[in-house]
Order: C-alpha cells, then structure tokens, then sequence
C-alpha cells in the first residue's frame, strides 16, 4: 500500500508537471486543459456528493449554470467583473451557488437513493428552464456573449495567463476539498455513505451532514461556472442542460468515485477524447463510448481501481483484497 | 484470469495508442494553400443536417479540382456536436492550431452567435454559411468586423410572405411557431408586413423546440382565422402538418421554410400538397444554374439538395470569385471581407450580393407544395415548385435599413400581438 503522504505527493507532482508541460503545448491544447479544469471543478463537486457521500446528483448543471450566467450578466449588462472586481465576481459565483443549493437541498435532501435523482434532476431543468424562457436576463437559446476576459493588471485575454489562473483555482479547489473530505467532518460523511441508519442511531443528523455537502457541492459548482463563462465568452442554456450534469457524473464513475482525482481523470478523459480526437477521427465517439463500457464492465471502481485491482492479482489467492469492490457495490445497492 | 488481465491490457493499450495518435498529428502550413475550417454538427440529432451543409460546399470542391480562385484548398471539418460550447472550442481550434484563414458554417443560432466573437478575437473571417440570427447582421454586426453572411436572416423570407398572404385576400391568422429565437424571428418578420397591409394575427402559439405530439395544440387554434402560419424546424415539420390534417383542420398553411425544406420533403404524405412556404431557395427553381446543380448534386449524393446545401454550395463559389478577384491569393482578411461584399454572384438560387450590414440580398421564393416530374426525373415526387418571385429583397426588406434598425430584435412578444383575442 503507498501511504497517503506519498499520494499526496504524487498527485502534487502531476499537478506541477500538467503545468509544465501544458503552457509548452501547442495553443489549443493549452485551451482544451483550461476547458478541462473548470468542468473539473464540477466533476469534484459531484463526487464530493456521489462518491463521499453516497447521494447521485443529476442537477450539478444548475449551480454551474447559476454561476455561468451570473458572470455574463454582469459583464455584459454591468460592465462588472471586467477589472478587479473580477474576484468579487467569484466570490458571488460561489455564494449564488451555494445559496442556490441551500434552496434544492431543503427538497432534495429529504429523499434518497433514485428519488433524490430524480428530484435533483427536476430542480436543475427548472434552472434549465428559466435559462431557456427568460429571454430579457439571459438572452434565452441565443445565449449571452461575454465580449472580453477580466484584466486587472493580468490581462486574462492571454490563453497562457488564464491558463495559470484556471489552475490556481482548479489546485486550490481540489486541495480545499481534499481536507474537506479527511476533516472529522467528512469522515461523518463517508459513515452516512455507508450505513445513515447506524449514523443516526450514532447521535448523528444525518441531514444537516448531507444540507452542508450540498450546499458545498454547489458552491465550488458555481465557482466552475464563473471561470467555464470566461473560458468560453460565451453562455447558453446547452451550459446547464442535463447533458452536463450527467457528463460530470458520468467522469466522477469514469476516474472512480470517492477519489476526487478520479473525477478529474475522467474529465480529462472526457475532455481529450470529445474535443480533441474529435478534430482528428470521425469514430471518437465508439473510443469514448468503449471507454464508458469497458470500464463500467471490468472497473466497476474506475479507473482510481487499477492499482487495487493489480494487487489483488499479484496477491496470493485467499488474502484477496475485495475492499474496493466491495464498497462500490454497497455504492451501488444502498446509495443512502 | 488471464482472459480479464488480457482485456485489462487491451483497453489500456487502446487507451494509450489514442493519445499517442492524437498527440503525433500536427497540421504543418504550407504557403500557398487556402486554409477554410468548416464547423457543422457531425454527431448527435442535427447530424444529417451537417452532412448536408458539408456535402454542399465539398460538391463545389470537387468540381473544381479542390480549388478555389486558383489557390489549392485545405479543407478542414469539424465536428461542432450541435453545441454552441463545442463550436467555439473548435472555431478556436482551427484559428488557433490550423491557422485557418477563415472558418464558416455552424448550424443553430446560438453557434453562429458563440462563433462570432471568435473571429474578432482571432481576427479570422467568419462566414455565417447557415445560422440565421437576425442580429448578426443588424444590431449586433459592429462588434463583429471579421464576420459575413451568405445564407439569411430569419426574417428576410417572412417578411414577403406576410405581404403575399395578404395580398391572396386572407385577413386573419393563427401562427404556430416553434419557441425559440428562430421561431420569434420568423413569426416576428411574417406578422409585421401581414399586419402592415392590414392582416390580423388574432392568436400566437409557441410549442417547445422538439415537440412530438402537437396534440395538446391543435385543438386550441382558433376556428375564426382564415389562414395558418406555421414555422417548424426538424421532426416537427413532419408532425405537424400531419396531426394538423389528421384533427381535419382544412385551413390553409403558409410557412416559414424550413416547414416545408428538401431536407423535410421526401419523408412527407400527400397531405402537404397545396401548402405554401417561403425561402431563399427552392430545389425546383427553374433556372439552368440550379438544374445543373440539383442534378449534380443528386447523382453524387442520391438526394435532392436541401437549403442548406445550397447555402454551403454558394459560399464556396462566392469565395472562388472573391479569391479570383484577388488575384488567385490570399489578400488578407480585411480586404477579403471588401472583396466578398464587392462581387455579384449567380448562385443556384439566384443572384446574390451582400448588403452594407454584410448580409445577402437576395431572390425570396413562394413555394407551393407539389406532386410533379421536375428536370426529367421519372417518377412523382413532391417539389416546391416557385409560384412567385420576390427579386433582391434585403434583410430590411421595405421599411429601410434605418426605421428597421429602430425596432428592437423579433421576439415572442415584439410585434405585440395587439388582435390577439
């Protein structure tokens, strides 16, 4: 087993190299990884629900949207958030997130299993809606079209710059909900994941543990939208549609959930294979599709399982490690 | 064991030799090549669209030795995904990684509205071969210098017919629309000139973009108006007109024309025959130009062109002329929107040349649905056969560019709808 300080450390490497080596790519890979980081964001935000703590959201689009819309809007009907006020912008982005999922939660929470799927679903079409219909705020299926990146001082406009940037805040994110996640806090969340009855009976409240991760998750879902608005300079209603959530869910089961890493993995998969072997074969479809199957069907722990998966082989019969198999299909079987 | 070891490695060796692929590949530039990137939406449910849009421009392509205006194309597709996100990642790309002179097509509004700010940023030529969005070319054109128009604005066929509806003695219309900036525009140019010759548009219905079972809207049509205006776009240009039948509503339908496009046509009944549409284009269009390039385009591809080839198929022919006017070289993209916007061309549907808000003026088309031989095809098939011509209508149509630009953008409640019931 390699010890949590050297995963750390492992994954403090590649995140030093991916910033390396990204900037000395050509232009459009340094665009696609910008891409990839702020839907990273996003696919950690859904694991912190689905892999930590056992709630499948299908409505993650909507706190991304909420924080997408709001850095259009006010750049282009406020000329706010071009400047300094940039950072303002992100803070807002991550409040109206999180204040959105404060709002869901006190429906969503109540249920489990499939019927908070299928709530978290509704209540993000409804945001989807409103996108849709609300033509004066959002310019309805048209979209909004932001005209410049923020510059203050750092001019954003430079893919390299927003590059580093989008990395500060993709490392900072994760690293934040790193410790989230091994704080007393989330090892309350992981018990609720397990077994919420032996929680509840443990003294825990089980639901304000669920409200807060949330409200979380909503949060860093909208701090994704507001840097995915600029990535793009431009926002529409196919931002928050039920493809997005479902895509960030399906990279949290891609990369394993429950790992954080694996979600920006599967991003990172999603992303390449989608956009860019896309511009090089016109089969990148049947790549990424063999890729959803063949892992669903030998890495029911995704991708993160490989290294479990080798040391169950190599072990000798009979001292074989299940512990990650066994988890994800308690996952499976008692999503509350 | 050893069978799941081995699919272990085969996927990761998949895995592996897909990147090392996409990471080989490099696009190197040569000097005298035109580099053209086309962005149409390859997968997902606007696929056969894309294909047709391409299909247009690579027609041209290879009638004329993959050359325009002398200079040897590199053509590159990309696959836009119908999602305005996907398009401008790839919109980048061409710009950024192919250092494309210009890029064009996309489908939807909303990716011709994503894309633009792209060229301007890029400082690359976009050339709008499809998206209709009125404002590109009207209120929103000055913060697009590198951006042109070859195919339409929503509103441009509308206008004509909401003249020439009047004009047939009817007096009141029900529109049924499909609710988005498409459906706004179109409805929103057809009851403007209906209404400024004294129709009346007496009710409005907006039925979601991608509605299946016009069943809940039918029977709320009002049985007082004397004409239908309708405007569908995909599957539910197949629907509509045949629950519309099927409910045995008679009344008249006059619409927008991707209700009744080619693209549409070979998978309606019999039930359309008679029904009126108005565009830019019509694959019955009797002129030499179009014949050749229907029957071209027929026996190479084995379908009757859709607009939306056209379109793609006069956008390679007008940057031939341009290119040729230039001398058989690039002249830089500042002159190359001058030169565009300088040359006549006589395309498949007609003469063509761009307004000074860089949109076509062009021919409109009132189609009548019918069942005929067209250019010495043996068997019946319905065509949009042309019952009257509207020459060099602009975007403005009568009202002048000035009073038209006054008015804010067609949407679900501009014109109001001040007869509605």
């Amino acid at each position: 087993m390699v010890s949590q300080q050297a995963k750390v450390l492992i994954v403090a490497a590649a995140l030093l190299a991916f910033a390396y080596i990204v900037p000395h790519s050509g232009s459009f890979v340094i665009l696609l990884a910008t891409r990839a980081m702020a839907f990273a964001i996003l696919a950690m935000s859904v694991d912190l629900l689905l892999g930590y703590t056992g709630l499948s959201s299908m409505g993650q689009a909507a706190y991304f949207g909420v924080g997408a819309y709001l850095t259009a809007i006010l750049a282009t009907k406020m000329h706010f958030g071009l400047g300094w006020d940039f950072w303002l912008v992100v803070v807002l982005g991550i409040l109206i997130g999180a204040a959105l999922a404060a709002f869901f939660g006190l429906f969503a929470i109540r249920a489990s299993g499939v019927y908070f799927l299928m709530i978290t679903l509704a209540l993000g079409q409804c945001v989807w809606g409103l996108a849709y219909r609300w033509n004066s705020l959002t310019g309805g299926d048209n979209g909004i079209n932001i005209s410049a990146r923020p510059n203050f001082g750092i001019d954003l406009s430079n893919e390299v710059t927003f590059f580093y940037l989008a990395f500060a805040f993709f490392a900072v994110s994760m690293a934040l909900m790193y410790l989230l996640v091994r704080s007393p806090f989330g090892r309350s969340l992981a018990g609720i994941r397990e077994r919420e009855l032996r929680m509840q009976i443990l003294g825990y409240n089980t639901w304000l543990h669920k409200y807060i991760i949330f409200i979380v998750a909503g949060g860093f879902g909208g701090l994704a939208g507001v840097l995915w608005a600029h990535t793009n300079g431009h926002v529409s209603p196919e931002t928050l549609v039920l493809t997005t959530s479902v895509d960030a869910l399906l990279m949290v089961v891609l990369g394993g959930a429950g790992t954080l890493v694996g979600a920006v993995i599967g991003a990172g998969i999603v992303f390449g294979l989608r956009e860019y072997l896309s511009t090089l074969v016109p089969w990148w479809q049947y790549a990424l599709g063999g890729v959803y199957v063949l892992t669903i069907l030998y890495l029911p722990s995704g991708l993160m399982g490989i290294p479990a998966r080798i040391r169950q082989r190599l072990a000798t019969p009979g001292k074989n490690d299940v512990s990650t198999e066994l988890k994800t299909k308690q996952l499976a079987s008692e999503p509350s | 064991m050893t069978r799941k070891i081995m699919q272990h490695r085969l996927a990761s060796t998949l895995f592996g030799g897909v990147f090392a692929l996409g990471l080989s590949v490099n696009a190197p530039a040569k000097a005298e090549e035109l580099r053209i990137g086309f962005v149409a939406p390859l997968t997902g449910i606007f696929a056969q669209i894309g294909k047709d849009m391409q299909n247009g421009f690579e027609l041209y392509l290879d009638q004329h030795g993959r050359k325009l205006g002398g200079m040897d194309v590199k053509f590159i597709v990309e696959d836009e995904q119908g999602k305005p996100d996907t398009a401008v990642t790839k919109a980048k790309k061409l710009a950024l990684q192919d250092h494309v002179h210009m890029f064009l097509g996309g489908l939807l509004a909303s990716s011709g509205y994503a894309m633009a700010p792209v060229s301007t940023q890029e400082k690359t030529i976009y050339i709008s071969s499809v998206p209709s969005a009125d404002d590109l070319t009207q209120r929103q054109l000055d913060k697009y210098p590198y951006f042109l128009r070859t195919s339409w604005t929503s509103s441009l066929p509308n206008h004509p017919l909401g003249q020439w509806a009047c004009e047939q003695g009817y007096k009141t219309a029900v529109t049924i629309a499909a609710d988005y900036a498409f459906g706004y525009e179109s409805t929103g140019g057809f009851q403007k000139a209906f209404e400024d010759c004294g129709g009346k548009v007496i009710q409005k219905i907006w039925p979601p973009l991608g509605t299946k079972d016009f069943g809940p809207y039918i029977p709320t049509i009002k049985t007082n108006a004397d004409m239908i205006y309708t405007v569908m776009v995909g599957p539910m240009s197949l629907q509509f007109p045949k629950q519309l039948r099927a409910a045995g509503i008679k009344k008249p339908i006059v619409a927008g024309g991707t209700s009744y496009d080619e693209f549409a046509l070979p998978f309606m009944g019999d039930e359309v025959i008679g029904d009126v549409s108005s565009l830019h284009y019509s694959a019955a269009l009797q002129t030499p130009e179009n014949e050749a390039f229907v029957k071209a385009y027929r026996a190479k591809y084995g379908k009757v062109p859709s607009y939306y080839s056209e379109n793609n198929y006069t956008t390679a022919l007008w940057i031939d002329e341009a290119i040729k006017k230039a001398g058989g070289k690039w002249p830089g993209s500042e002159q190359f929107i001058k030169i565009m916007a300088s040359v006549k061309i006589k395309a498949p549907r007609g003469p063509v040349e761009l307004d000074d808000m860089r949109n076509p003026i062009e021919n409109v088309y009132i189609k009548k649905v019918t069942k005929t031989k067209m250019f010495g095809y043996d068997k019946d098939e319905l065509w949009n056969v042309v019952i009257k011509t509207y020459p060099h209508v602009s975007q403005f149509w009568t009202y002048g560019k000035d009073a038209f630009l006054k008015q804010p953008v067609y949407s679900r409640d501009f014109p109001p709808c001040k007869y509605c019931e």
